[in-house]
């Protein structure tokens, strides 16, 4: 559909190539999130981390929560890009874009996306410490 | 029958491989094939949640597999 667009890349990502697919005349309003790699987790120094994802799958699961978006929400497009393989300190992990006519929207919209990915999309994330790594959320 | 598991994340290095074949009874479920992980491998009964994948899409416990079927082991995830 040509009002989305979902990547799953090797490469880094770019918040500003996101905005630029979901800009067009009918929005007044683009809100992006992008998850970076922090630094410390529960007070443990983060070296890296590495991305993990079921391609065909992951990539169905993000199209589902864009088609979600447009089809419940007043929103004009939706890009949705995700990176696998390793990535650094301040790497960009996730980008989405959503347009809308109005902000309040486009608020909703985006945060709708990034709670679902984080739920149902195939991918997974390892977090490796100066002293171990761990598969994020596996274990309660 | 035999079905194949391929297995991601924290579910490969608990099976030790990626990919490998399963022996389990014909008409067995989604919810069978779990059971059968988790008696093989008791670390799968640690995992916050276990979910099985069938043609790229997540199925329900009463779920039937077919002999050859490619059965995707999913635990949690953690996109984003």
């Amino acid at each position: 559909m040509k009002n989305i667009e979902i990547l799953l890349l090797e490469n880094d990502l770019d918040s500003a190539k996101a905005e630029a697919f979901v800009t067009n005349d009918e929005s007044g309003g683009i809100v992006s999130f992008v998850g970076t790699v922090r630094k410390f987790t529960k007070g443990k120094e983060v070296i890296r981390l590495e991305f993990e994802a079921y391609r065909p799958m992951a990539i169905k699961e993000m199209r589902k929560i864009a088609e979600h978006i447009l089809a419940h929400y007043p929103a004009r497009r939706v890009a949705i890009h995700h990176r696998v393989g390793v990535l650094p300190i301040g790497g960009i992990a996730v980008v989405i874009s959503v347009s809308c006519p109005h902000r309040k929207d486009a608020f909703l919209a985006c945060q709708y996306a990034i709670d679902t990915l984080k739920e149902t999309v195939p991918i997974w994330k390892k977090e490796v410490f100066t002293d171990g790594e761990i598969w994020v959320a596996a274990h309660p | 029958m035999t079905i194949k598991i391929i297995a991601f994340g924290i579910a490969k290095e608990i099976l030790n491989q990626r990919e490998m074949e399963v022996e389990i009874h014909e008409g067995a479920t989604v919810a069978d094939v779990r059971k059968q992980l988790e008696a093989d491998y008791p670390a799968f009964q640690k995992l916050a949640s276990l979910s099985l994948a069938v043609g790229e899409e997540y199925r329900e416990d009463d779920f039937t597999i077919t002999e050859n079927q490619e059965v995707i082991i999913i635990p949690p995830v953690a996109g984003g």
